[in-house]
């Protein structure tokens, strides 16, 4: 399972953002990485996300892989959208 | 018993147990092990021991300081949990080293990762990720972290120095008093005590080499000494004096509701100087008429970067719709001197306090000034809102400042917003050019409010940080006197009002100074709004004016003191 999104909150994934992302998907089982650049980080490791310095305007893949991962997909989508970190694409 | 001496910052007692503030030892040998699995447990039981102490903390400071101030926390749990660095931790084990190493070197090893960025604010996440391994390593070496946000009985602090972010997470209800080693009056610890309403012995030298931690200690801030493991009798007299100092707070009470005005029937307004929005409650709570000065840098500092302009409206907002239409004065950003911005990232100077800042910063990078004034302008429709710019040495700085303000004022109202149309628009009065020249100032400022505490260091050329000059700082200098009266005749002259914020404004020498000098607005420390209020209630304006000639020839300082506390002092 994956998904795109472009990130449009003006500071780009920094430490409040990757911070919440790592936090809606850390219950889960499933695996997850985050996809930039041609580089792929743990989606649970907040010093992989934030050590990929995304910018705004960046392109990032997140994909998932386990029991939960569906669920794992629609939670992360909620949580950058209505926290304003980016937008589906 | 031992006496150690320093500098009073307010006056008060307290009495409670001392807290040290010291940098725990966390110095360790690297040792080859033989029981791995073992060394991983004890690894994993500092890190759940740790996990308890930053929930614990993350908890009570969103409490304390809300849920913004607190993120880091969470960013630091996270930090803790991450998946990687515990492989990476795991990984470690094989090369057969103690807990203690694989854990120095993993954090090593991100931290480093993070500093070799060219990104500056990723640069700073090294000091979470070190902050975090620190808390672990103490767990590890069973060492105890000083952990003041989770103080929960009464104390008095006792460190080398406090710097903004330990006292931001100070619990303020169990704080009783400081004592540090360096500072003087104007310090931010100084500032800190006198805001919290508690005494404060600064500037001790080495009394927290010399102060046990736990040992019952007395601050007497009118003798200026800090009393260690004193005597039953000893303590049994100063709660007494606590006791009646107690009783007179009661008593100044009373003048919550009443109006700031002399025996003759002169009307002043006494307003408080706040830092951030939970201020406000302060400033209401005593009666404030008003705020004279809002020192908007505290909503930049301790943070990793800008706030925005929507975090910004929403504090002006909150103080604006608190004061209900009470005048409030904010002061733009004045960084730099001894309010630095990490993340600004500005080059250190040998002269900080004559170099790039407030002002001079803000016309240089507009982007942050002009953020500002738009996010004020938008929250103008909620209160009474008066806008002074800092450090203004030149007129040219006045009418560039002012300028950029009206552009961002038409800019809103072409865009459809709603700004204030009554705001008014002034400045410090804190560099002696700014006050010879107040009368070209007048004629174009909507008000002027004088800043003592830099106006006295820039006349007398005395760093007001450096102690072993601190007999320099000296409000009742004849010097200051009469650039004080020039910036209020200035002002009268050409109808306009004046208003002093700094520390002066609320001392008991100089406020009959003040008054008689036709000083339109006094703001001051919340706590000494009703003592002042007080004080003015008891002077009659008309027969200060008698011996202000008088004041304005003596010929220094103390006989300034001297004789204001002979004539004007203790009236009953």
């Amino acid at each position: 399972m994956e998904k795109s999104f472009k990130i449009t909150t003006s500071e780009g994934l920094h430490a409040r953002p990757a911070t919440l992302l790592v936090s809606s998907v850390s219950p889960f089982t499933a695996s997850v990485e985050l996809l930039y650049n041609n580089k792929s980080v743990n989606l649970k490791s907040i010093m992989g996300v934030m050590a990929q310095a995304i910018p705004v305007g960046a392109l990032v893949t997140i994909s998932a892989n386990g029991a939960d991962a569906e669920e794992l997909i629609s939670k992360v989508t909620e949580v950058i959208i209505s926290q304003g970190l980016g937008e589906e694409c | 018993m031992l006496e150690i001496n320093g500098i009073s910052v307010s006056n008060g007692i307290a009495l409670a147990a001392a807290y040290c503030l010291v940098e725990p030892d966390l110095s360790f040998e690297k040792v080859e092990i033989t029981h791995v699995d073992s060394e991983i447990n004890r690894l994993k039981e500092a890190v759940a021991k740790t996990k308890l102490d930053l929930e614990a903390i993350r908890d009570s400071a969103i409490y304390k300081l809300g849920e913004e101030k607190a993120a880091i926390f969470s960013a630091h749990l996270l930090i803790l949990q991450d998946p990687e660095i515990f492989s990476a931790l795991e990984a470690k084990f094989n090369e057969k080293i103690n807990a203690e190493s694989a854990l120095d070197e993993v954090c090593t090893m991100y931290s480093g990762m993070f500093e070799s960025m060219d990104n500056d604010y990723m640069k700073e996440r090294a000091a979470d990720i070190r902050d975090v391994c620190k808390r672990i390593l103490a767990h590890l070496l069973q060492v105890e972290l000083p952990d003041y946000s989770r103080i929960s009985r009464e104390v008095i602090i006792v460190a080398e120095d406090l710097t903004p972010s330990m006292t931001a997470q100070l619990d303020k209800q169990f704080v009783k008093g400081f004592v540090t080693d360096i500072g003087g009056r104007t310090s931010h610890s100084a500032i800190l005590a006198r805001a919290m309403g508690i005494p404060a012995i600064v500037g001790t030298k080495n009394a927290s080499k010399n102060i046990p931690n736990g040992s019952p200690l007395i601050i007497d801030g009118l003798k200026g000494k800090v009393i260690v493991n004193a005597t039953e009798d000893v303590q049994a007299q100063y709660r007494a004096s606590l006791k009646e100092l107690e009783k007179d707070s009661k008593l100044l009470k009373n003048y919550i509701t009443l109006p700031s005005i002399s025996a003759d029937g002169h009307i002043v307004e006494i307003a408080g100087n706040i830092g951030n929005p939970k201020d406000v409650d302060a400033i209401i709570a005593n009666g404030g008429d008003g705020i004279g000065l809002f020192r908007t840098e505290f909503l930049f500092m301790d943070r990793v970067e800008l706030p925005t302009e929507e975090e910004q409206f929403d504090a002006y907002k909150t103080v604006l719709s608190k004061m209900d239409g009470k005048p409030t004065v904010v002061r733009t950003l004045d960084i730099g001197g001894d309010k630095e911005l990490p993340y600004l990232k500005l080059p250190a100077e040998i002269n900080p306090f004559l170099g790039y800042r407030a002002i001079r910063l803000c016309l240089d990078q507009q982007n942050i000034f002009r953020t500002q004034l738009r996010a004020l302008l938008r929250a103008s429709m909620y209160g009474n809102l008066k806008i002074m710019f800092p450090m203004i040495a030149t007129l040219d700085e006045f009418r560039r400042a002012k300028a950029i303000l009206l552009e961002e004022k038409q800019k809103l109202l072409d865009g459809g917003a709603l700004v204030n149309d009554q705001i008014e628009i002034g400045m410090m009065v804190e560099i002696p050019s700014a006050a010879v020249i107040a009368d070209l100032f007048a004629q174009e400022a909507d008000f002027l409010s004088i800043g003592t505490n830099d106006l006295i260091q820039y006349t007398l050329a005395a760093d007001r940080m450096n102690e072993k000059i601190s007999y320099l700082y000296q409000p009742y200098h004849p010097a200051v006197l009469r650039l004080i009266k020039m910036v209020i005749d200035a002002a009268h002259n050409h109808g306009k009002w004046v208003g002093m914020c700094g520390e002066m404004a609320g001392d008991e020498v100089a406020i009959p100074i003040l008054l008689a000098l036709g000083l339109d607005e006094f703001s001051m420390s919340p706590l000494s709004i009703l003592k002042t209020r007080g004080q003015i209630a008891k002077l009659n304006k008309d027969q200060l004016n008698d011996h202000l000639e008088h004041i304005l020839q003596l010929k220094t300082s103390i006989e300034v003191e001297h004789y204001v506390k002979k004539y004007f002092l203790n009236l009953k």
